[in-house]
């Protein structure tokens, strides 16, 4: 075997391991790196109430209500598999709608209602032009797991 | 390959290569610019604030290209000791760290008026921004040391670091699709896009005209590099030619 060849072999050897590792270190991330938990993960238990979180979900279509106080939403956040109460007192980001995404810091309280201190709002990844109206029915509303 | 190691042949090259590839990326950047912010409609949602895409896409693309190419250029030295891998590695990585930079100050910008904040710390920020410190660290590693004893090849630490760092580039790709983020996931894949055809063209025109920009830019610093070099070389046979 020439130097050359067992350099190329060596470092295509090394190439591997550093692959290997970044793709087990990201796996052991999974959980850890998630920006914000799912209303799934929410109601199976995975927070704690009183714990600072961040849920995120769509917000489901008709559940906006302004409260009496005319500062205060409720809204329900969900995955289409499960869905959480949000109450929110503020400004909301102008995207913030219903059937669209957002992401919401907060904590859970005793009574199952999460309530956040701040809310952003969470576009997908179409873009089109708005003659074309709402969203096309073969699009789906929720990402994949 | 080694027959560009003679810098002779690879600037027959790349100075005629040079303004061709200047002038239609500017032409293209133009062209795209142009309908990207003035003749394609906004987005349906987000108005038009969607048109920094046009920027945005193009900077994240060449910020990790960039990386790919630091990390093919440090394997291709430790492997094949070709001379033009230290130059065009070091040509690469400041015009990467500035589209890197651009990525992420337009993704703030973007970032403000629809999600509602400059920055958070979601999978996909903190590795693009990780790729900027990666940059910083490979620009500190090779400086001071181009034209020593080793001429313009990589330091060995720089070309193995070049290689390790290029981990975090499928990490950026996938960080959408592996870990909730507030970043959406991505639009263009193997099954199509989900920008509209309406919106995607210019796209592709800022694209191609960045990227022939970067290539522009990256052969004009190898050529100052390889100029320096015979500077150099040259200063040293006169200064021994008089001892």
């Amino acid at each position: 075997m020439k130097p050359k060849h067992q350099r190329l072999v060596l470092a295509l050897l090394a190439l591997a391991g550093i692959a290997g590792a970044g793709i087990l270190g990201a796996s052991a991330l999974r959980d850890e790196a998630a920006y914000f938990r799912t209303p799934a993960e929410v109601t199976a238990g995975k927070a704690e109430t009183g714990e600072a979180m961040r849920l995120g979900g769509m917000v489901a279509a008709g559940s906006i209500a302004r409260q009496a106080d005319g500062v205060t939403i409720r809204f329900v956040a969900t995955d289409g598999k499960a869905s959480v109460p949000v109450e929110f007192t503020g400004i909301v980001p102008d995207l913030f709608a219903e059937n669209s995404g957002m992401v919401a810091d907060g904590r859970m309280r005793a009574d199952g209602v999460f309530v956040a201190d701040r809310i952003l709002a969470k576009h997908d990844e179409r873009y089109m032009p708005p003659q074309m109206g709402e969203m096309p029915k073969n699009m789906k509303l929720v990402p994949e797991e | 390959m080694h027959a560009y190691a003679n810098p002779a042949r690879f600037l027959a090259i790349a100075r005629p290569l040079t303004p061709w590839l200047l002038g239609l990326g500017t032409a293209l950047l133009v062209v795209g610019a142009w309908a990207g912010l003035v003749l394609v409609p906004g987005d349906y949602k987000q108005g038009e604030t969607a048109r920094i895409l046009y920027v945005h896409v193009p900077s994240a693309w060449l910020g990790m290209g960039g990386w790919t190419g630091l990390a093919v250029a440090g394997l291709v030295q430790l492997v094949w000791r070709h001379p033009l891998a230290g130059i065009a590695a070091r040509a690469i990585a400041v015009p990467g760290m500035l589209f890197t930079a651009l990525c992420l100050a337009t993704g703030s910008i973007w970032g403000k008026p629809t999600w509602g904040t400059w920055w958070e710390w979601d999978g996909r920020m903190t590795s693009m921004l990780i790729l900027l410190f990666l940059y910083a660290g490979f620009i500190a590693l090779t400086k001071g040391e181009e034209g020593g004893r080793q001429g313009w090849a990589l330091p060995r630490g720089a070309a193995v670091y070049a290689l390790v760092g290029a981990v975090n580039i499928p990490i950026i790709n996938r960080s959408v699709v592996w870990w909730n983020s507030l970043h959406q996931g991505p639009s263009i894949t193997m099954r199509g896009s989900s920008i509209d055809g309406a919106l995607l063209w210019p796209l592709g025109l800022t694209l191609l005209g960045f990227s022939l920009l970067f290539g522009a830019i990256v052969l004009m610093r190898m050529r100052r590099i390889i100029a320096d070099n015979r500077v150099t070389a040259r200063l040293q046979r006169m200064a021994d030619e008089e001892v």
